[in-house]
């Protein structure tokens, strides 16, 4: 049963039900978001990064009380990672926000990265939006900001806020050089320990030195234990988010998450329908034996497959197709 | 792909998650998604918690002594959010003599300090329908 009347006058378990389904990617999820896409939009996604440990949950768990405080309803996707070994994942994300459980305008889904299909950024935003259309007004997507999907994640969303702590070494220097590209809002967290100061400073060079931009990013220092500089940071997030939508960078970044959207879902279609022919031919093994033997080779194989899977010729004109 | 989610959750006031992390990482290990929490939750919020994480298990772990009262608490809370369809598992310091009247209360299994990871990750996966 769909129930999208229940997703969308708020029932929790609706909700979480559905979630479910795009996690699984269950038959019912397509019709799902294709009925309840007319209904999003209105919901601003906040994307949370940065190192493993900096703090990320502890600033949610302030930032969604401050929200709740402006009568804001807030949803929070919190990412963690899949073990690649076992597809197992501990997500421990809501040990720090457990002051939100049983706020009626909080809801919190924990999900681990998992290997998906179409890749975890397109299926998170899914999820995000599903909770758009259930009437949050913030969308909070925390995920730790090291490997590639990860950052691919936050770029999905509206605002992007980086979380640094002083005193993490040379591996930081990876992080501070991608800041330029991935972070709206820069929160310089454990600003009670030595070096907090000094990195501030850093990261202010770092962006002078790239140059003036129409959005410097601001650096606000917090304290995730205490909350101690929380409100700026939300107060730098509101500024950005006056300047996203005062400007064309709003509609640029949304336009943009169409495209890759469309992209991506085509993308997942032609990797399980690849997936389909391959499991469904019958020669599979004796194409691989041509190839071995050097009677045939692999390309002219996969040009026949992409033949057999129907889109073989208007992938070789790529020219009449529009491009995104 | 489905896959099978679980929450750990400490109710109740003890102060020891050693052994609920044991049971996490036995369970991750195994391939299931593990939800937890950390230490003192209610029975309300542990099922709030179940609700939005939508887990076909919750897992409840006691030191304290309380679990008469509040594992049956937590089920009958899961009932009452229309959630009766999750299983719920116990484990921790429980006497023998509780555990037939725990089940009775809808408790589908008990665990006692000792008992195998393999055998929780049996029991989970034959009574979950992924
Ligand atoms: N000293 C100090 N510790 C902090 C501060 N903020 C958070 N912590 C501690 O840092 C640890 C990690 O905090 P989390 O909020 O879980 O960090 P996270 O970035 O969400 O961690 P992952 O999701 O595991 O990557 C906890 O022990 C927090 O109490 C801070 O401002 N100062
Ligand atoms: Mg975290």
């Amino acid at each position: 049963m769909l129930n999208i009347e229940a997703i969308s006058q708020g029932s929790k378990r609706a909700l979480a039900r559905a979630i479910t389904w795009v996690e699984n990617d269950q038959p019912e999820a397509a019709q799902l978001m294709k009925a309840l896409h007319g209904q999003t939009g209105r919901a601003f996604s906040v994307g949370i990064t940065g190192p493993p440990g900096a703090g990320k949950s502890s600033l949610v768990n302030w930032m969604v009380k401050l929200w709740r405080r402006q009568g804001l309803r807030v949803a929070v996707i919190a990412v963690d990672p899949t073990s690649p070994f076992t597809g197992g994942a501990i997500l421990g994300d809501r040990i720090r926000m457990a002051d939100l459980t049983m706020d009626d305008g909080v809801f919190i889904r924990s999900m681990g990265s998992r290997g998906r299909l179409g890749g975890i950024a397109a299926q998170t935003f899914a999820v995000g939006k599903l909770m758009d259309a259930a009437g949050y007004d913030i969308v909070v997507i925390e995920t730790v900001g090291v490997g590639q999907s990860e950052v691919e994640i936050v770029e999905w969303a509206d605002a992007t806020v980086l979380v640094m702590v002083p005193g993490l070494g040379d591996d930081i220097q990876a992080i501070k050089a991608g800041i330029l590209e991935i972070g709206d809002v820069i929160a310089v967290n454990k600003a009670d320990r030595d070096g907090s100061d000094k990195l501030v400073a850093e990261l202010e060079m770092m962006l002078s030195l790239a140059g003036p931009r129409d959005w410097r990013p601001p650096i606000v220092k917090t304290e995730g234990t205490t909350g101690a500089g929380v409100e700026q940071l939300v107060a730098a997030i509101a500024d950005f988010r006056g300047y996203f939508q005062a400007s064309r960078l709003g509609e640029e970044r949304r336009r943009g998450r169409i495209r890759r959207e469309i992209v991506s879902m085509v993308g997942q279609r032609i990797d399980r329908l690849l997936e389909q022919t391959v499991a469904g031919l019958s020669g599979w093994e004796r194409l691989v034996d041509g190839c071995l033997a050097g009677t045939d080779d692999p390309l002219s194989v996969a040009e026949r497959l992409l033949v057999e899977m129907g889109i073989g010729r208007k992938i070789r004109q790529p020219d009449t197709i529009d491009r995104p | 792909m489905a896959k099978i989610r679980v929450l750990i959750a400490k109710p109740g006031l003890d102060g020891h998650d050693r052994g609920a992390k044991v049971i996490a990482r036995g369970l991750r290990d195994a391939g299931f998604e593990v939800i937890y929490t950390g230490l003192r939750h209610t029975p309300e919020e542990i099922a709030e918690t179940a609700l939005q994480e939508d887990v076909q298990v919750v897992g409840l772990s006691l030191l304290s002594g309380a679990h008469n009262t509040l594992f049956p608490k937590v089920v009958n809370l899961l009932r009452e959010k229309g959630l009766s369809d999750v299983l719920v598992i116990g484990g921790g310091v429980i006497p023998d003599d509780d555990i037939p009247g725990l089940k009775a209360a809808g408790v589908a299994a008990v665990f006692t300090p000792g008992t195998p990871i393999s055998e929780i990750v049996g029991f989970i996966s034959s009574n979950v329908k992924c």
